[in-house]
């Protein structure tokens, strides 16, 4: 008897190569994919000059002047001075960190706002549901350019004017898809599972179903990301950018004044600087919904 | 459900959406902005004068009679006098709707024809080296600050080349021309990548329908699919983001107009911004949240005479 089962035991198939999960192929589609592996490295990059900013390792002194004013880019000074001869090289350097903290902030407020509501409106449905449509339908239906400066402008100058501004406009997007997805996953057998194994609607959503709808919360992070980035330019112009350290928005605004003169270094490196790691973003957002949208796959 | 109640279903619910906004305004302006006094008065303003002040803005009533005079000018367009100007702010806006279309017109449909017609072609021939390469170029084009397109523009092509009037604006038909190229050149600049991109994916969208590969077994050619299959079905997408910026367009161009000294309505929010005009900034809000909601309704109705699909959902 015993030697029969050990026989049978022999006949099961040896365990079959698992399957690729969704991050698994998303991970082997940008590995093989060499724009978007640079896209991410050039991304590392940014991230980890802000950290050295913020650490002061780096161009802590970027407000001392080292040389006369508004000198041309040349051997001493690799992007030339500003107005109060400060070094722009460092002004740049500086404005990566201020740049990050945009992106950062905004992507979290809005990443908060956007997933609870969304969420919620999808779990439940019915009256929240309709409040949540009527509330995004009623943020959006303010263009976003008007509904920015209108706050900005209400809260008057300063960095946390600018974090809070962009961020309490950008959820809608997030917020609209959330809810799709979730309507979609709420009655999928996983999640049926989690019910009977008696999990709350909390923990239901939390646990079982955000986790597995999390690739559209990391494309929609490096869209709100970039924008971000690119509207802060816009509240600088307004004179509601940032206030006592330097930021790409500022330095180009403040070119306004200095191109008559044939200033052209300071627009010329906050672009440059603003236009790589924008462009990253977008090839990094590309490549991540390629990679993650199970639509697409194998396309 | 047959199409007259359900545009009627559809304007019913603009109610709630336009009270929101009225609701989101009131909030923004009326409860959370500082008090104007000091702003109009000055500092050493005495307490008659701001009671006097606050009487006359109608900021001293109750806040639900506030958020009330909010509705009402959503729907009479009767919103006061600038702060700065002492000029009726429907005059302004009267005034400056012509120099704004006339540089907002013509961007529209230059933009969206290239913009479709290479979303067109791209998708034709996609996956091919054109097709990389356009998209990275759009990519690479949205990546840069639409300031920083302005501030070179201006410099290089106006004043260092010479090529355009540097600023300036001359109202009426052949005159307002030359002080419009550049701005609209640059504009077209700006937004060719994103609209680009945008019609690519929703032509690609189709292009991968079973219908197309139905099509293709018939033996229909790839450009009458292209054109006979694919576009018409593309064009729900396509007429609603057409659609929708037709409302922006007698707002003009923010930026640019400031930057170009166009007496436009792009302009005259901005100086608004920068003289803390208040009325004017809630009026443009106003203008633009109305605008966007109508034009909403628009693009809604006529989705469903496209695809009567649409009317069940």
């Amino acid at each position: 008897m015993t030697t029969a089962t050990e026989t049978m035991n022999l006949t099961v198939p040896k365990k079959q190569k698992a399957s690729k999960s969704l991050w698994q192929h998303a991970f082997s589609t940008i590995v093989k994919d060499k724009l978007a592996c640079t896209a991410l490295i050039v991304v590392a990059i940014y991230f980890f000059i802000a950290l050295m900013t913020f650490l002061g390792i780096i161009a802590n002194d970027w407000g001392a002047t080292v040389g006369p004013s508004y000198a041309e880019p040349s051997a001493d000074y690799i992007f030339g001075t500003d107005i109060f001869g400060r070094s722009v090289f460092l002004k740049m350097i500086k404005g990566a960190e201020t740049a990050v903290a945009i992106g950062l902030v905004t992507s979290a407020i809005s990443l908060v706002i956007g997933t609870t509501l969304g969420a919620l409106a999808g779990y439940f449905g019915g009256l929240i549901d309709e409040l949540v449509v009527w509330f995004y339908t009623t943020f959006s239906s303010i263009p976003f350019i008007m509904l920015l400066v209108a706050i900005a402008f209400i809260m008057g100058k300063g960095t946390s004017t600018v974090f809070i501004s962009l961020g309490v406009t950008s959820w809608v997007g997030l917020c609209r898809i959330v809810r799709g997805e979730v309507m979609k996953h709420k009655d999928r057998e996983y999640s049926q599972a989690a019910s009977a194994l008696g999990a709350g609607h909390l923990r239901k959503i939390f646990k079982h179903i955000l986790p597995n709808i999390s690739h559209v919360l990391i494309i929609n992070f490096s869209l709100t990301f970039e924008s971000a980035i690119k509207a802060e330019v816009i509240l600088s112009y307004l004179g509601l950018g940032v206030q006592g350290r330097p930021s790409w928005g500022t330095m180009i605004d403040d070119s306004k004044l200095e191109l008559a003169r044939g200033v052209w270094w300071q627009l010329g490196a906050a672009t440059l600087a603003m236009f790589i790691i924008v462009l990253a973003f977008n090839i990094l957002g590309d490549a991540l919904r390629d990679a993650l949208d199970p639509k697409l796959k194998g396309k | 459900m047959n199409l007259y109640s359900y545009i009627l279903r559809r304007l019913l619910y603009v109610i709630p959406v336009l009270l929101g906004v009225c609701f989101l305004i009131f909030i923004i302006f009326n409860v959370v902005a500082p008090d104007p006094a000091y702003l109009l008065l000055g500092r050493h303003a005495t307490i008659e004068q701001i009671a006097t002040l606050h009487r006359e803005l109608g900021i001293d009533r109750p806040f639900w009679e506030q958020y009330l005079a909010v509705v009402k000018t959503a729907f009479t367009f009767d919103f006061g006098y600038s702060w700065s100007s002492k000029q009726q702010i429907w005059e302004m806006i009267k005034a400056g709707a012509g120099p704004s279309l006339s540089i907002t017109v013509p961007l529209f449909v230059i933009t969206n024809t290239i913009a479709i017609s290479i979303a067109l072609l791209v998708s034709f021939y996609r996956g091919k080296f054109i097709d990389k390469a356009v998209l990275l170029i759009s990519i690479a084009m949205m990546s840069i600050s639409s300031l920083a397109y302005i501030l070179f523009g201006q410099y290089f092509f106006a004043y260092k080349l010479g090529l355009f009037e540097i600023s300036g604006y001359e109202p009426g038909f052949p005159h307002f021309i030359p002080y419009v190229i550049l701005p609209i050149i640059l504009y077209v600049a700006i937004s060719w990548g994103p609209d680009t991109r945008f019609y690519r994916s929703v032509i690609l969208d189709e292009v991968y329908q079973d219908y197309v590969r139905t099509a293709r077994a018939k033996g229909v050619g790839e450009l009458s699919i292209m054109f006979k299959h694919v576009l018409k079905n593309a064009m729900i997408p396509i007429l609603t983001y057409v659609i929708i910026q037709i409302p922006f367009l007698i707002l003009g161009l923010l930026l640019a107009e400031a930057f170009f000294s166009i007496p436009g309505l792009g302009g005259i929010t901005i100086k608004a911004i920068n003289t803390s005009d208040f009325p004017v900034i809630k009026a443009m809000t106003i203008l633009s949240a109305v605008g966007f909601i109508i034009f909403g309704v628009i693009t809604d109705v006529l989705y469903t005479v496209v695809d009567p699909r649409m009317r069940l959902k």
